[in-house]
């Protein structure tokens, strides 16, 4: 027998150990990751704990009722946010009420209705938008938007609706309005990039069974389409609603930077980032500073809880469209 | 490992590390750092700038992030100098560890400047201004304005004020003022670089205000005179304690310095200053040093930089729109100065 033979017969009359690979790569890939992941949630806390060690003073000092008084006199030392937060609050809707149903329409179009030669353009023109930084935006906002909101929009709006609360009163130009339309324009690209890849996931089959059944373009857009992605697109929306809450330079430059609850959205207003971004680099005492810190204690905390309100939200939606799904 | 990769890894670190050695062999010169209000910021840029022509072994470098920073970080002691607007409350100079100096550098005014039809010349007195910011006086053809300038057509338009929504030297200087002149001011808003504004619209920063003023008819605000002056805007004559009217040009403010009453620890308020050509809303802005310097070198650049500054530098003062300071208040500053021990 040659050599060859040999180690042949030897290898196939010897019992056969199966050599296991290595699996430490894959250990050390999952580990890396998940201390990744937890990385982000530890961030995440100790943030929520410094902004909290930051304010205790504050917090010892004025209690519950920092959020639910109006005065803030650094002179006096008395400080309550709940000016801040209304003004938060009402900018990201107004903001929502804006962009929602522009952004929605403009990802619905151009994924469904734009013939292809427009699409990648009006893609990128969007996606610089978003590439505007926020004080460029502000200070547009400043020289260019409010002289024409002031001439044009709100003279009209004061004509129609000035009869209600929300309209009434005189108008300066800056205003919480103003601050909720400059909020519209910066998260419009963030919801149309984010709406446009959910419906360019929704399958084909779906709007074929619908085109199948006898709908409308309109039809099947809206059933097979929309519908089939609402909870991505209510994800899509809560990422703008994320990045509203927190828009700090531009809103300041248009929104007045008044301390006040008005019901009419031409008064000026204050949001909580704004504040902040305004006032902490003066502040000189002590107890401003820290209520300064609560003041963003109050932020980290309300986008915490809009964002459990929306998974909730979501969990609803999602259980009712599945339930549909099903039947 | 290959020969060629072994080579190629070399040059990487060669690369990544050898800037540090060359920039340790290159950092002999002496850095001094400061931080402190952004009014002086132009300068005393032109000041290092000009100062290193004259010294080139020191630099400094200066981080305008406002008065209230400035305090706190020299009281910290991260800063070798700091500057503000405001000189320091008694509150804060007893937390410092040492003697802080307030070393004055130069003054400036605070304009009132308004948007009108026309641009009519517009005169004003602390008691008109502090009824317009208290919300008192609400529209321009009110009779005490109407009163105080009789030549000017007053238009019926409701008067938009705005202040600073950001803490500042610049609403330290006014409110410092309004009190000075009016109870009511002093007891509902007070004097600090943040109030609580009984009414107005908030601007961020001076160039906020201006763009306000500037965009919204009928409106009125206050900023630094170089801010008025550059973006070609009115502003007013106010009336001073002498009963005069005067404009805020850079001789007003050093006639206020002169007749102002400064103390020994050169922390003083120049607002309201008596005499008849002195420019009532003005104010000065410091250097604050410890009179103890801890590190010796640093100490004798920092005295000889301040003794350029308060010499030569001020001469620079005016092309800037700043007001040097008077010569026998500088000769007290430059006494002040030898005091600093390193």
């Amino acid at each position: 027998m040659t050599v060859a033979e040999t180690i042949a017969v030897e290898e196939r009359s010897a019992p056969t150990r199966m050599v296991r690979p290595s699996r430490f790569g894959d250990k050390a890939f999952e580990l890396l990751t998940l201390a990744m992941a937890f990385a982000v949630v530890v961030l995440v806390i100790l943030i929520g704990w410094q902004l909290w060690s930051g304010s205790s003073l504050a917090i010892k000092k004025f209690g519950f009722h920092f959020l639910t008084t109006s005065t803030w006199d650094p002179v006096a030392e008395q400080f309550g946010a709940l000016p801040f937060i209304y003004g938060t609050l009402v900018s990201s809707v107004i903001a929502l009420l804006i962009a929602v149903p522009l952004s929605i329409a403009t990802a619905a179009y151009l994924t469904e209705l734009a013939p292809l030669w427009i699409r990648q353009p009006l893609v990128s023109l969007i996606e610089m938008l978003a590439a505007i930084p926020s004080v460029i935006l502000g200070l547009w906002g400043i020289f260019v938007m409010i002289p024409w909101l002031r001439d044009y929009p709100f003279p009209l709006l004061k004509r129609f609706f000035g009869w209600t609360p929300f309209f009434s009163g005189p108008i300066y130009g800056t205003s919480m309005l103003a601050g909720g339309i400059i909020i519209a324009i910066m998260i419009l690209p963030i919801i149309t990039s984010v709406s446009r890849e959910i419906l360019r996931s929704v399958p084909d089959l779906q709007r074929e069974a619908a085109y199948a059944l006898g709908a409308t373009r309109w039809e099947a857009t809206r059933i097979a389409v929309l519908s089939y992605a609402k909870k991505g697109l209510f994800g899509a929306v809560i990422l703008g609603l994320g990045r509203a809450l927190g828009e700090t330079m531009a809103v300041t430059m248009v929104i007045g930077n008044t301390p006040q609850i008005a019901a009419s959205l031409f008064k000026p207003g204050y949001t909580l980032a704004s504040v902040i971004a305004n006032e902490f680099t003066e502040a000189t005492t002590d107890i401003y500073l820290q209520a300064l810190f609560e003041v963003g204690l109050v932020l980290f905390g309300v986008t915490i809880l809009v964002n459990l309100l929306a998974q909730l939200l979501l969990r609803t939606i999602a259980t009712t469209s599945a339930t549909r799904a099903v039947q | 490992m290959t020969k060629s990769y072994r080579s190629k890894v070399l040059l990487g670190l060669t690369i990544a590390f050898g800037p540090a050695f060359a920039g340790a062999t290159a950092s002999a010169q002496m850095m001094i750092n400061g931080a402190g209000a952004t009014f002086p910021y132009p300068i005393y840029s032109k000041w290092f700038d000009e100062y290193a022509k004259v010294d080139p072994s020191v630099r400094f470098n200066y981080q305008s992030i406002g008065s209230g920073g400035g305090q706190k970080q020299i009281l910290a002691q991260t800063v070798d100098f700091g500057a503000s607007d405001g000189p320091m409350s008694d509150e804060n100079l007893s937390k410092a560890p040492g003697k802080i100096l307030h070393i004055p550098t130069v003054a400036g005014a605070v304009v009132l400047t308004y948007n009108l039809t026309g641009n009519p010349s517009v005169k004003l007195d602390g008691d008109t201004i502090a009824g317009i910011y208290l919300g008192q006086i609400k529209k321009w053809n009110d009779p005490k304005l109407t009163a105080l300038n009789p030549g000017a057509k007053l238009p019926d338009q409701e008067i938009v004020v705005v202040h600073r929504s950001d803490g500042s030297g610049t609403t330290f200087i006014f409110t410092d003022y309004l009190s000075k002149i009016s109870g009511e001011w002093k007891q509902k808003a007070g004097n600090n670089t943040s109030v609580n504004w009984p009414t107005g619209i908030g601007g961020k920063g001076n160039e906020g205000v201006s763009g306000q003023v500037k965009q919204t008819p009928g409106s009125i605000g206050y900023v630094e005179l170089i801010y008025a002056v550059q973006n070609k805007m009115p502003y007013a004559e106010i009336k001073n304690s002498a009963g005069q009217f005067v404009k805020p040009t850079i001789e007003s403010v050093t006639a206020a310095l002169a007749t102002a009453d400064i103390p020994d620890d050169f922390r003083f308020s120049m607002t309201n200053a008596p005499g008849k050509d002195a420019y009532p809303i003005a104010g000065a802005t410091w250097l604050l040093v410890y009179q103890q310097q801890k590190d010796a070198a640093k100490g004798k650049k920092m005295v000889e930089f301040l003794k350029w500054a308060l010499t030569k530098g001020e001469g620079m003062a005016k092309d800037l729109n700043y007001a040097p300071l008077p010569d026998d208040v500088q000769q007290r500053v430059l006494k002040r100065i030898d005091e600093i021990k390193s």
